[in-house]
C-alpha cells in the first residue's frame, strides 16, 4: 500500500479473524452464485465478475453505511458499478445483503427479470445504471457534488475496470474530482490485467497507471483485492484523506477461484459448459482459507 | 403577438435572466457548463457560486456529473452549444440520463445554422434526430422569447430529461408572455385551409411572414407552431393535414428525421395529405452571414410561400 502513514493504520489493524472469515465465507458462497447464475443465463462475464468479489463484498459488509430495507435512504453511501458487466457480483452481494430474495438470482438476463445482463435501477439497491464503460465516475462525482452541496456526510464509491480507463471520459471525470476536490469520491480500479479481446497491457497500455492518477490529482493506493484486510485498510486511508479523492488500484486475478480460468483473456464472456460447471463446483466446494 | 422585425433581444442575456429568476426560487437548481458559460450565458448563474459549475471543456463529463446530481435530488441545467451536447455527449444522454429518466435540463444553444460564421463544425442540423429517438426525453424548440422563458421553466417544475433547441445572438419576440403556453400542445398561429405550414424555432418567424406572402396570392394558410416536438402534438398535426390536405413542414435542421419526418410520421398514420419540407437537405453547413445562408439552404419566407404553391399543386394533381 503506498502513500499511507503507517501509524494512522495501526487501530484499523485488529479487524479481527472471524470478521474476516465471515467475509471469507460470504465471498465464496458469492462465487458460487456467480457461477450458478451465469450457467443459468448460459451468458455472461465470468473472469471479470470473479476477479471483483471480494471488493464489492468488503463494500456491502464491511464498509458502506447502508440499510437494504430502505434501499432510497437519503444518507446512504453510493456503489456506481462503472464495469457493469461485472453484474453477477453486485446481484449476488445485494441478494446476500438483503436487498432481494436470493432465489431471485437465477433469473439474471431473462425476460421480466429484474437482473438485466448489465445494472439497471429496475434493481433494489442499484442506484445508477450503467453498462457502458466509462460513464460512472462522472455519475459518483455529480452525487458527491450533491453530498456537498447538502453538507451531507455520504461517501461514493466507483467500481471501475482497468481496460475502462482507455476510455477518455474516465480522465474528464479524474480531473473533475480532483479540481473540486471530492474526497468523498473514491475509485477501486478492478486491475485484473486482462480485458475484452486480450491482456490490458496489448491492447492499449495502461502503465504506469498509478503515476498516471497521481499526476491527475488523486491519492493513489495500490493493494492485493483479494485481501480483506488490505482492502479494509485502503477504505480507512481514503475516508481520513480530506483534500483530494483516492484512487485504489487493486491488483486482482480474472476469474478468481476457478483454476481453469484464471488470468485467462478468454474468461471475459463466457458460459460454462455442463462438465465445467461440475468442475468449477467441486472447485469452490470448500471455502478458500484467507492468506 | 408582436410586430416582427422590431429590435430583438439578447439570446444570452435573456437566457441568463430566466436562469436566474428559476434559481432564486429553486434552491436545488445547478447550472453546468463547460467551458461556455460566456457564450451561452449561463454564466449569469454565477450569482450562486456555489450552484454553477464551469467543468470544462469535457460535455461527456459534464453530462454525466448532471446525471449524479440529478439522482441525488439536484435539478441541473447543462448548457453548451447543440453539436457538442447533443453530439458529443448523446450516448451519456441515452445511457445515463434518458435510461434513469434522471432530471437532467439541457440547453443547447448555438443550434441549426445559428452559428452562422463558425462553419459546419458548429452548425448542427442533426440534434433533433439524435434526440427525438431517445425515449423519456422532451425536445423543445423555442420560437421566441415568451416561447424560451415559458420552456426553461417547465423544464425545471417538469420530472424527467429535457432538451431544449435554441440558436444565438438574438431571439425574435412573436407572442405575448401571457399567451397560452404547454409544453406538447402545437399553438395554431392563423387558420386557412388551403395549406398548413408547421413550424418550430427561429424559423416561426419567416413562416409567419410566408403566411403574409401567401395571403397577397390569396392563398390562406393554416400556420402551426411546433415548438415541441417529442412528445408531438398528433392530433394538432392530424387536424391540420384534414383541413388543409396539403403541408410544409419548416426547420433549421436535416429534413432526415427532424420535424419533417416527425408531421411525416404522424400524416401518414392518421390522415395521408403531400408533404414539402423547408429545412437543411441533407448537407453540412458554411460559414457567411445568416440571411445569406437562409438563402443558400432555402430557409427565408419567400422558399416557404413556394414550398407552399408546389404543395397545394401535388394535392389537386391528387384530386
Amino acid at each position: 500500500m503506498r502513500d499511507t502513514k503507517q501509524n494512522g493504520l495501526s487501530a484499523s489493524l485488529e479487524a479481527s479473524k472471524e470478521e474476516l472469515e465471515s467475509l471469507s465465507e460470504i465471498a465464496h458462497q458469492i462465487r458460487r452464485d456467480i457461477v450458478a447464475m451465469i450457467q443459468s443465463a448460459k451468458t455472461g462475464h465470468l473472469g471479470p465478475s470473479l476477479s471483483c468479489v471480494e471488493i464489492l463484498v468488503s463494500l456491502y459488509f464491511d464498509r458502506m453505511n447502508h440499510t437494504p430495507k430502505d434501499p432510497g435512504w437519503s444518507d446512504r453511501d453510493r456503489l456506481v458499478l462503472c464495469k457493469g458487466h461485472a453484474a453477477p457480483t453486485l446481484y449476488a452481494t445485494l441478494a446476500h445483503a438483503g436487498y432481494f430474495d436470493q432465489e431471485v438470482l437465477l433469473s439474471l438476463r431473462k425476460t421480466g427479470s429484474i437482473l438485466q445482463g448489465h445494472p439497471t435501477r429496475v434493481t433494489p439497491g442499484v442506484d445508477v445504471s450503467t453498462g457502458s464503460l466509462g460513464q460512472g465516475l462522472s455519475v459518483a462525482n455529480g452525487i458527491a457534488l450533491a453530498a456537498r452541496l447538502d453538507g451531507k456526510s455520504y461517501r461514493v464509491f466507483a467500481l471501475t475496470g482497468d481496460g475502462e480507463c482507455d476510455e477518455g471520459q474516465i480522465w474528464e471525470a479524474a480531473m473533475t474530482a480532483s479540481h473540486l476536490g471530492l474526497s468523498n469520491v473514491t475509485v477501486i480500479i478492478d486491475r485484473n490485467g486482462v480485458q475484452s479481446d486480450d491482456a490490458t497491457e496489448r491492447i492499449k497500455k495502461k502503465e504506469p497507471l498509478d503515476r498516471k492518477w497521481r499526476s491527475f490529482g488523486w491519492q493513489v493506493l495500490e493493494i492485493d483485492g483479494h485481501n480483506f484486510m488490505q482492502i479494509h485498510h485502503s477504505f480507512d486511508v481514503a475516508e481520513w484523506t480530506t483534500d483530494r479523492p483516492t484512487v485504489i488500484i487493486a491488483r486482482t486475478v480474472k476469474g478468481k477461484g476457478l483454476s481453469f480460468l484464471e488470468g485467462d483473456a478468454n474468461s471475459h464472456n463466457i458460459a460454462f459448459s455442463e462438465e465445467d460447471l461440475d468442475w468449477a463446483m467441486d472447485e469452490l466446494g470448500q471455502p478458500e482459507p484467507e492468506t | 403577438m408582436h410586430f416582427i422585425g422590431v429590435r430583438m433581444p439578447s439570446l444570452r442575456k435573456e437566457l441568463g435572466k430566466v436562469l436566474v429568476e428559476l434559481g432564486k426560487e429553486y434552491k436545488n437548481l445547478v447550472v453546468i457548463t463547460g467551458d461556455l458559460g460566456k457564450s451561452t450565458g449561463v454564466s449569469a448563474f454565477e450569482a450562486f457560486a456555489e450552484r454553477y459549475f464551469n467543468l470544462g471543456i469535457s460535455e461527456q463529463d459534464i453530462v454525466g456529473t448532471a446525471a449524479g446530481l440529478a439522482s441525488a435530488g439536484k435539478i441541473p441545467v447543462v448548457s453548451t452549444y447543440a453539436v457538442f451536447l447533443a453530439g458529443r455527449a448523446w450516448e451519456q444522454i441515452r445511457n445515463t440520463v434518458a435510461r434513469d429518466s434522471l432530471n437532467v435540463k439541457m440547453i443547447a444553444t448555438h443550434s441549426g445554422i445559428s452559428p452562422s460564421a463558425d462553419g459546419s463544425s458548429h452548425q448542427c442540423f442533426e440534434d433533433i434526430a439524435l434526440i427525438r429517438t431517445i425515449p423519456r426525453t422532451t425536445l423543445v424548440l423555442p420560437a421566441d422569447l415568451s416561447e424560451m422563458r415559458h420552456t426553461v421553466r417547465s423544464a425545471v417544475e417538469e420530472a424527467g430529461p429535457f432538451y431544449v433547441r435554441l440558436g444565438r445572438g438574438e431571439i425574435p419576440r412573436i407572442f405575448d408572455e401571457t399567451d397560452e403556453f404547454q409544453i406538447g400542445k402545437a399553438r395554431r398561429i392563423s387558420d386557412g385551409s388551403d395549406v398548413g405550414i408547421v413550424a418550430a424555432g427561429f424559423l416561426l418567424q419567416e413562416a409567419i411572414e410566408a403566411g403574409s406572402l401567401l395571403q397577397k396570392d390569396r392563398i390562406r394558410a393554416s400556420i402551426v407552431d411546433m415548438h415541441t416536438v417529442k412528445p408531438a402534438d398528433a392530433s394538432a398535426v392530424a387536424d391540420i393535414a384534414r383541413r388543409t390536405g396539403a403541408i410544409v413542414t419548416v426547420e433549421d435542421h436535416n429534413i432526415l428525421g427532424g420535424l419533417g419526418s416527425t408531421v411525416a410520421e404522424i400524416v401518414c398514420r392518421d390522415k395521408p395529405v403531400p408533404i414539402e419540407m423547408v429545412g437543411i437537405h441533407d448537407r453540412f453547413g458554411e460559414s457567411g452571414e445568416l440571411r445569406e445562408l437562409m438563402e443558400i439552404h432555402g430557409l427565408t419566407a419567400k422558399h416557404i410561400a413556394d414550398a407552399a404553391k408546389r404543395v397545394m399543386k401535388l394535392k389537386d394533381s391528387l384530386d
